[in-house]
């Protein structure tokens, strides 16, 4: 699916991102752990094609293609997906006509029609369901006035329509309270098949109760420097991040 | 290139010709206001950048052409395709021009109780005591050389009176569409008359075939009388050689409701003065406009909101998208008299620059003399938000079309309560395939 190597990238010339290394498999659930500063976000922003990142050094093979070759829209054409952490408020667009664009551009793009009225509107129906979206919601400006929960559930049912074959996650999980949380994940989860894949970022173990992680990285100072299973997550939240700052090298070798 | 006063000569010489032209008409009473406001055009003097007013535009530029009458070069309105700017034929009533010469095959007369729909000429005759009654009263010429010009050549534009307690059952649209025949002055002259509790619509639609160079100046009156509602709108889609100077005058009485939509494509030199005055309490007001520039386009909109008594309210928000060189301007003033308490006013001009070279000056001005009123404004030039842009194609959507969807929606909340759906549609088309070319034209 994907194979970062030896990723190297700075902003404003300060070097965030020290090499990392991480393959995923379709099917695959992979969680990114860190404490803040560490790189997280820096790490999915230069996945989506952000400009204002600098890739030093390094590749991302992403499908068989050079991920860091395409522009942001070809990266999602792919069939990547960021779930921003901080989604924008575009004033005026509203968030159907976004996705309508979004959906007919990345069908141009494979050589599919476009889809009519009639097939989109069921498509959003359907999609909606999954992540308890309001009709209001669809109407409205792209995230404009909505709520931190809204936002969030935005990117998912954004990501439900678009129907990616890798999502990254962006701190999905921060505001949220732990309803919107377990709506949040059930979306995730209702998406999760053999075909696809995820990269949870977060700071906290609590999303990953319900989305159940195959792979668990710790991210510090720009290098994933311990992998493991579910039980990784928890042992963090046992320590803490202040314990992995001042223990790195024990931690490293539990 | 001539100097001022070679230019006011010029104008003020083809006075006798458009008098012999007048025929009979000449004996009118509406003559003796001709004659008056050409002297007080002799008088007044062409505005420079040291009037306040005039501060970013510089109109020496119109210095460089003799513009011809229409009067006196009689234009051929031949080879015009008019009826492709026309909306949906019925469901207006239209009133056509081309090149400044009344179409009456392409016009509706109305003529019903209550409702007098024609051209001015027409009406100068047929109803020479409404007109009489109204024209060049609001307008008035020792503000504007411009009006004055206007007011010394009245010769024909639009008429509409909806008497009290009548609703025009359908919009009006008046199309103005200019297709060259270079150096030509074409001079509406438009008045419109809501009466107490009657209601309209307008649309003034300005059009061009082709790049020619003319000059269009435009008096527009309207007034609406208690309990009137008038729901006003302006496309300006002129020539981009083309100069057009255009005032609008606005006096509503009390409890009524004017709306204003001063939509601009075209034009090279354009100007647009629009001054509303409440004249009883409870009026409402809403000032809105839109700018689209490129090239060498240089667009000012002037606008003045007069609370001389409580109670009223005004809305004004002017959007602009500049590119290339373009210059835009508003300078919007919202002047509240000591005894106009509870005013509310809220006024907005907004800017997107879409390239480095362009360029806008905005001066939001508010007036208070009141104590108790709530107003604001406010003035933001910007470029294009590079994050809306990245989120929008980190949906898979390019990098034009999601700039596209960006500025379109930033340019419709102008036009967004246009409450007629056609106009509004194409103007919400127009400002897509005007970013489209400009677009085009930079790649």
């Amino acid at each position: 699916m994907i194979e970062i190597k030896n990723l190297r990238a700075a902003v404003e010339g300060k070097e965030i991102l020290q090499g990392i290394n991480l393959t995923v498999k379709p099917g695959e659930v992979h969680a990114i752990m860190g404490p803040n500063g560490s790189g997280k976000s820096t790490l999915a922003q230069v996945l989506a094609g952000k400009e204002d990142y600098e890739v030093l050094e390094g590749s991302v093979t992403f499908n068989g293609k050079d991920l860091l070759d395409l522009a942001p829209e070809d990266r999602a054409r792919e069939g990547l997906f960021l779930a921003f952490q901080y989604p924008i408020e575009i004033p005026g667009v509203s968030n159907v006509n976004l996705l309508k664009n979004a959906v007919n551009e990345v069908r141009k793009y494979r050589g599919e029609d476009q889809l009519d009225a009639m097939d989109f509107l069921k498509m959003m129906k359907e999609k909606m369901k999954l992540v308890d979206m309001p009709q209001d919601l669809l109407n409205r400006s792209v995230n404009e006035g909505f709520s931190g929960g809204e936002k969030k559930r935005n990117e998912i049912f954004q990501m439900a329509v678009l129907n990616p074959s890798l999502a990254v996650l962006d701190e999905t999980d921060s505001g949220l309270d732990i309803d919107a949380l377990r709506i949040v994940a059930n979306g995730v989860n209702a998406l999760r098949s053999k075909d696809n894949a995820f990269i949870v970022i977060t700071h906290y173990q609590r999303l990953l109760d319900y989305i159940v992680p195959d792979f668990v990285h710790v991210l510090y100072k720009g290098r994933l420097i311990k992998s493991g299973d579910k039980s990784l997550a928890l042992f963090l939240e046992e320590k803490g991040y202040d314990w992995v700052k001042d223990h790195v090298d024990e931690f490293m070798a539990v | 290139m001539s100097n001022p006063t070679e230019l006011k000569n010029w104008y003020a010489g083809k006075f006798k010709k458009f008098e012999e032209s007048l025929n009979g008409e000449s004996m009118l009473s509406i003559h003796e206001t001709r004659k008056a406001a050409l002297e007080k055009f002799l008088e007044l003097k062409f505005p420079t950048l040291k009037d306040e007013a005039w501060k970013y535009t510089n109109i020496t530029p119109l210095f460089a052409h003799k513009f011809e009458d229409i009067l006196t070069v009689k234009p051929s309105i031949k080879g015009v395709d008019a009826e492709k700017y026309l909306f949906d034929k019925k469901e207006f009533y239209t009133i056509v021009f081309i090149n400044g010469v009344y179409v009456p095959e392409l016009s509706d007369e109305v003529n019903e109780p209550g409702i007098t729909l024609c051209n001015l000429k027409t009406a100068l005759t047929k109803y020479t005591e409404d007109v009489s009654l109204h024209i060049a009263k609001f307008a008035k010429i020792e503000n504007s050389i411009f009006t004055a010009l206007s007011t010394a050549y009245i010769n024909d534009g639009v008429f509409l009176k909806v008497k009290s307690g009548n609703t025009l059952s359908k919009p009006v649209q008046v199309l103005y569409v200019n297709s060259g025949g270079d150096n030509l002055l074409i001079q509406p002259r438009n008045l419109f008359i809501i009466g107490k509790n009657a209601q309209a619509k307008v649309v003034e639609s300005y059009y061009a075939e082709g790049e020619s160079i003319y000059f269009t100046n435009v008096v527009t009156e309207s007034y609406v009388d208690q309990n009137g509602v008038f729901e006003h709108i302006k496309i300006q889609e002129e020539s981009e050689k083309a100069f057009h100077i255009s005032i609008t005058e606005i006096d509503v009485e009390k409890q009524s409701k004017y709306s204003s939509y001063n939509i601009n494509f075209g034009g090279e030199l354009v100007r647009n003065d629009l001054n509303a005055r409440f004249n009883g309490e409870y009026g409402h007001v809403t000032l809105n406009g839109l700018y689209l520039t490129q090239g060498i386009q240089h667009v000012d909109n002037q606008t003045l909101i007069e609370h001389a008594v409580p109670n009223c309210e005004s809305h004004e928000m002017y959007k602009g998208v500049l590119d290339d060189q373009s210059r835009g301007v508003f300078n919007g003033k919202v002047y509240v008299k000591k005894d106009a308490q509870k005013t509310n006013a809220f006024q907005e001009n907004k800017n997107v620059m879409l390239s480095d070279f362009a360029r806008v000056d905005a001066k939001p001005q508010l007036e208070i003399y009141a104590d108790d009123v709530k107003c604001s404004h406010g003035a933001t030039v910007g470029r294009l938000s590079e994050e809306a842009l990245f989120y929008l194609r980190a949906r898979g959507i390019g990098q034009e079309l999601a700039k596209t969807m960006i500025i379109n929606a930033f340019a419709n909340d102008a036009v967004h309560s246009i409450s007629i759906d056609e106009v509004r549609r194409r103007i919400e088309d127009r400002v897509a395939v005007k970013l489209d070319k400009q677009k085009n034209e930079n790649d």
